[in-house]
């Protein structure tokens, strides 16, 4: 016998998924979303996703290189998921020097300090884009306008987002009708024909990337559509009892970050529940919370703040949503 | 049509039934047998023969001693050579009987002709009496002697019988190609362990990528009435007995209890004609069919094989061992045994042998679990594998028992699908084995 056999358990074969397939299948996912706001926000957009991307994977090398001394695992593709998340969070004209803090502590803070993939509970990109909305407020909450900025770096035309506008004009007693008429049209909150971070922009473009991913199975429909269906039962709801004093539902689900949120954010396997049920629950839980913090919160947008807010009752919720057992029932026929 | 299937998890690795065209064929008679006494679940049997005894075909040469244990028959005529321990398929030394081959002398009670024999004109416990005499264990693999199983517990009622077919595992062709060329013997067979349980219904249950078996045995029915062939959906682990009968009859058993709660007994193909042998032919188990496949063999094919042929020589049957081989897996990829050496001796649970080389049999390199929750979705039993192999690696196997370890049938669908790489499967298993320990101190 010249062969030397190897003994190991079985299974003796591989499904040949890998990490790998899934974030690179997260990043194809993201191309629609990305080429609509270059196209509205132009060289800004470009530039901020760039930076992001390149100070992301740069942290991740340097802090496995160098602080933790393993092998570096850039080639995964979590840390280019990351930056281009975080670039989809901020607005195209926030100075460079911003966007590498934010990458900075995403990766850094958010991310390795945990132990690095699949180690971190809360969602990388948010915690970045809290950090920087709380760090530096103006900067990050001054939208440029789409189309007029796209081959302006600096001084761009600003303006609030869509959500903004609502806050603070019901925040004056404003009707609805009149607040509406400053809005863009739902046509072109569909398209990302507004204002907005990068990847808040087109619900369509987002919602393809999200049909792709549910395709390829690397998500499964219950996180976004039951996160998105609650906001539009909630907003409904408002919106039935009183229509003076609380805008359409549809108005809801095509401003700010909930597609993004709903198909990106929510749904990274890392930080959201191991059951289908629970599934359901966490996304949910995400919905009653962007609605309280849209409605009644501080701030016009409350998807990041909702997400993050769930991400840390993901281990409650995984003990309390088991994966339906086999063999429960006893049927006798 | 909407065929049936089981209904939680579940996965489709890459079938490569590569040997399915290759019909049955007998290998030539080994020059010595080793053949072990304890090829079955439960007490090995005892050695009634003595070193320089000379033995026919089919003659006992083992005893099966307590309640869970079956009888050893001599595969081949000629003289015991010696009864002492050699490792076998589990890697551990275990006694066994080895005997040296001289010519092919069958005993004169056995019927060696090809003529069918359909009528069943024994009763039911004469049949049970000679499926414990012939030494005949569960062929899919699970060696649990058949004779024990036939025998329903006081206050249970046997309703049907199902046969499974599925062979689900990827490689394997043996189940296949029996329905293929012993139909009828399979149906015979299924009719006998009928009788011998009471039940007027049983099932057959083959997997939809075997059409020509479904339509052969299809054709038979009308002969054997009572049976009914079930095509079922493609869908590993299938032929997991509670996946089949969750499949045929959407009954399933409940943690921790027997297939007859839910009044269904389950036996494979090759130990229907394995039992038709028995009953209607008087011949023990001393052959069965073992599929030799690989990608890189020669010429894989479906062997007839007495039991204690070494390995090595089925390996020589389908081309020999290519350069590159560095596993042999004693079953399918999924579930199979990895084999220490080529040496081993063939037993009745071998239902086939798996060549594979260096770059299949490599493992991939684990990372971190990224919680993607594709283990929890591929568990048929419903189980949350990233989390016991938690336990496990993080020695708390105690919380494993509440998160229903024991209910895992290690069928290795965790570690096929996870991303990570992560070894899920080997880690249950030692949260398994701990559980166990712990159960069995506390039954004491």
């Amino acid at each position: 016998m010249a062969n030397l056999l190897t003994i190991s358990g079985s299974p003796h074969t591989h499904g040949d998924t890998s990490i790998k397939q899934i974030m690179w299948g997260v990043v194809i996912a993201l191309v629609p979303a990305l080429l609509v706001s270059f196209w509205y926000f132009g060289i800004g957009a470009i530039l901020v996703t760039v930076v992001a991307i390149i100070s992301c994977v740069a942290t991740e090398y340097l802090i496995q290189r160098f602080m933790l001394k393993e092998e570096p695992t850039l080639s995964d593709g979590s840390a280019v998921i990351t930056g281009l998340l975080l670039a989809m969070n901020v607005p195209s004209n926030l100075p460079w020097w911003m966007v590498i803090i934010g990458s900075v502590i995403c990766i850094g803070v958010a991310k390795m300090s945990f132990g690095g993939l699949g180690k971190n509970p809360f969602n990388p990109a948010l915690i970045g884009r809290v950090f920087l909305l709380i760090s530096f407020p103006v900067a990050m909450t001054s939208w440029p306008l789409p189309l007029q900025n796209r081959f302006i770096l600096v001084d761009a035309v600003t303006g609030p987002t869509s959500l903004g506008v609502i806050k603070e004009g019901l925040g004056k007693g404003d009707a609805i009708s009149t607040l509406m008429s400053k809005v863009p049209s739902y046509t072109d909150m569909l398209i990302g024909n507004m204002g907005g971070s990068l990847g808040e922009v087109s619900a369509l473009a987002i919602l393809l990337g999200g049909a792709y991913m549910i395709f390829r199975r690397i998500i499964t429909w219950h996180i976004p559509v039951s996160y998105i269906l609650t906001v539009f039962l909630f907003a409904w709801i408002l919106y039935l009892v009183d229509p003076a004093h609380y805008i359409d539902p549809v108005f809801h689900l095509l401003a700010g970050g909930l597609m993004l949120g709903a198909v990106f954010m929510a749904t990274d396997m890392v930080t959201s529940p191991m059951s289908p049920t629970g599934m359901l629950v966490f996304g949910f839980g995400c919905g009653i919370l962007t609605m309280l913090i849209r409605v009644w919160g501080a701030y016009p947008e409350g998807v990041s703040f909702a997400i993050l807010i769930m991400n840390a009752l993901v281990p409650l919720i995984n003990k309390g949503f088991k994966p339906a057992r086999f063999g429960k029932e006893v049927k006798h026929g | 049509m909407l065929l049936k299937t089981f209904t939680l998890g579940g996965i489709h690795p890459e079938e490569n039934k590569i040997s399915s065209g290759s019909p049955i064929r007998p290998a030539s008679l080994p020059g010595t047998v080793t053949v072990p006494l304890a090829q079955h679940i439960g007490t090995p049997a005892e050695p009634v023969v003595a070193k320089g005894d000379k033995v026919k075909v089919g003659q006992l040469i083992g005893k099966g001693q307590a309640f869970i244990s079956a009888n050893v028959h001599s595969p081949v005529s000629g003289t015991i050579l010696k009864i002492d321990d050699f490792m076998d398929s589990s890697g551990y030394r275990k006694r066994a009987v080895q005997i040296t081959t001289e010519g092919d002398e069958w005993l004169e009670t056995i019927d060696r002709s090809e003529a069918l024999r359909e009528d069943i004109t024994l009763t039911r416990e004469e049949i049970v009496a000679r499926i414990k005499e012939a030494g005949i264990v569960g062929m899919g693999g699970a060696t649990f002697p058949t004779h024990v199983k036939m025998i329903v517990p006081e206050g249970k009622k046997a309703e049907c019988l199902i046969i499974n077919g599925v062979e689900c595992e990827p490689f394997l062709t043996s189940d296949h190609r029996l329905m293929l060329e012993k139909g009828a013997e399979v149906m015979v067979g299924t009719r006998i362990l009928m009788t011998a349980l009471g039940v007027n219904q049983g099932y057959i249950g083959i997997e939809n990528n075997k059409p020509d078996a479904i339509s052969l045995m299809q054709g038979l029915c009308n002969r054997f009435p009572g049976i009914e062939i079930v095509p079922l959906k493609v869908k590993y682990p299938q032929g997991g007995e509670k996946q089949l009968i969750k499949a045929i009859l959407n009954r399933e058993v409940p943690s921790g209890k027997l297939p007859i709660e839910t009044g269904c007994v389950v036996q494979n193909v090759g130990t229907a004609v394995a039992v038709y042998d028995a009953v209607q032919k008087n011949k023990p188990l001393i052959e069965r069919v073992v599929t030799v496949t690989g990608k890189s063999l020669k010429s894989p094919c479906n062997l007839l094989v007495r039991i204690g042929t070494p390995v090595s020589l089925l390996l020589e049957e389908a081309g020999g061992l290519p350069e590159d081989a560095c596993k042999i897996i004693n079953g399918g990829p999924m579930m199979g045994k990895a084999l220490g050496s080529a040496d081993i001796p063939v037993i009745k649970g071998m239902s086939g042998l798996v060549v594979m080389d260096v770059r299949d049999a490599k493992r991939p390199r684990v990372y971190h679990c990224i919680r993607c929750a594709r283990c929890t979705v591929a568990c048929p039993m419903g189980l949350a594998p990233y989390l016991i192999a938690q336990m496990a690696e993080s020695h708390l196997e105690a919380h494993a028992e509440e998160e229903r370890v024991m209910d895992c049938i290690e069928c290795g669908s965790c570690s096929f699908t996870c991303p990570s790489g992560r070894p899920l499967l080997d880690n249950i298993r030692i949260a398994k084995s701990k559980v166990g320990q712990l159960m069995r101190t506390r039954a004491k």
